[in-house]
């Protein structure tokens, strides 16, 4: 999906968790998620420790947006 | 059981390029190439027809020609369709490919055809008919024809069909669920893979994902302060209801649903319908599978322009990828109406 509406002209970030994968199918921009049932959350962590990990993988892939890349690339979040 | 059988204006004798428009013309006594399947179907399916149609009147006629051969096939009884072999010969592939689609979705029968990998086509149509594995040129008519009619056999018997690489026409992209293949188990089977693989060894994946060809990336957002990003996902979340009743796996369509009012997606007015995981988690915070409320942040924080009033979701388990690039197509096509600037993709 992402592949295609890159190919529009639309920069998209992929997050997922399994980022060979994401890699294989032609994403360029991608984050990586916490793991496949809550890939921007985490139940184990206090609400305001979710948030941060949301928040920054958010940030991270909105940063990814505005960066000109030439390969596929995984953009690193701070949580 | 009986079947129809589609060949162009040079199989059929007529002529070549010069009778390419052709309209379609209807046989009750098999010509061409049709005697030869008919001979290899028996006994258990009779070829009863043949339709023949010029390559050029079916490509860029499509409407008029389909039209008229419904009218024909309205008339008939008939429970599998052939058409071809096209070899390399591309219109005839297309036109072939054509009529197998239009067939197989207004009688719900099986079509077969024939065609080499190099005809345009497989690549369109691969998905939609059983295309064989066939030769370049004519001279393999009877090499071609003779799996096509193997094939129908099979299905006329109701006898188990194989995957395709084992019946030797075109991956369609549906995967099927195999249980213990040659009663070997998948631990088993994933071992002596591996083993292989440390030996250096070839081995084949259960799991073929086809070549990608690569999209060169989009250039960048100049300012994000100005961007509308649009959240798109393959997380299945939906408002609760599954207005849209989006399967739970392998997906056949999407959704879009606004957000114009909403700050996050809360408990209970939305959930996860996705079949692939647990969906405990993201049912209790939808934001975890389409974090909307740190979208929501970043607008107020000026960091981006507008979070887009609309999200678009499917579902990503066992969905082809014939199906997602064509829900990426559709959604590409709404965003650029929209002026949406860029997108967050979230999958699982």
């Amino acid at each position: 999906m992402g592949k295609e509406i890159e190919r529009t002209g639309i920069p998209v970030t992929v997050m997922c968790n399994l980022i060979d994968v994401a890699k294989t199918v032609g994403s360029n921009r991608m984050v990586q998620t916490v793991s496949v049932p809550y890939p921007l959350g985490d139940p184990e962590l206090s609400p305001e420790a979710e948030w941060q990990l949301r928040t920054s993988r958010v940030e991270a892939a909105l940063n990814a947006l505005a960066t000109p890349v030439e390969e596929p690339t995984v953009f690193p979040s701070k949580f | 059981m009986k079947a129809i059988h589609y060949i162009n204006q040079f199989f059929a004798g007529i002529g070549g390029e010069e009778m390419a428009d052709q309209t379609p013309v209807f046989h009750d006594k098999l010509i061409g190439c049709s005697m030869m399947l008919n001979a290899m179907c028996k006994p258990d399916i009779e070829v009863t027809n043949t339709i023949v149609c010029g390559d050029n009147y079916i490509t860029n006629h499509t409407e008029e020609a389909l039209k008229e051969i419904f009218a024909f096939l309205d008339t008939k009884e008939f429970g599998i369709f052939f058409a071809g072999p096209a070899f390399m010969a591309g219109r005839y592939g297309v036109g072939c490919g054509i009529i197998c689609k239009a067939v197989s979705e207004r009688y719900h029968v099986p079509v077969i055809t024939s065609m080499n990998e190099e005809n345009p086509g497989v690549e369109e149509y691969k998905a939609a008919a059983y295309i064989f594995k066939g030769g370049r040129k004519a001279t393999f008519m009877k090499q071609d024809v003779t799996p096509m009619a193997a094939f129908a056999k099979k299905i006329a018997k109701g006898e188990k069909l194989l995957p395709a690489a084992q019946e030797g026409y075109f991956p369609r992209g549906i995967r099927m669920e195999i249980p213990q293949p040659d009663g070997i188990m998948a631990a088993d089977r994933v071992i002596d893979m591996l083993l292989k693989k440390i030996n250096g060894e070839p081995f084949q994946t259960e799991l073929i994902i086809p070549s990608m060809e690569k999209i060169p990336p989009a250039a960048p957002v100049k300012d994000l302060s100005k961007a509308t990003i649009a959240l798109v996902s393959s997380s299945g979340v939906v408002p609760v209801d599954n207005p849209d009743r989006i399967q739970s796996a392998s997906a056949q369509k999407w959704g879009k649903y606004n957000i114009a009012d909403r700050d996050n997606l809360p408990e209970g007015v939305y959930k996860t319908i996705h079949a692939g995981f647990d969906p405990a988690a993201m049912c209790a915070v939808p934001d975890r599978g389409i974090p909307l409320d740190a979208m929501r942040y970043f607008e107020k924080q000026g960091k981006i322009g507008k979070v887009y009033d609309w999200f678009y979701v499917t579902v990503g388990t066992g969905t082809t990828q014939a199906f997602a690039a064509k829900f990426g197509k559709e959604i590409a096509k709404e965003l650029h109406d929209a002026g949406v600037d860029a997108v967050i993709l979230t999958s699982t």
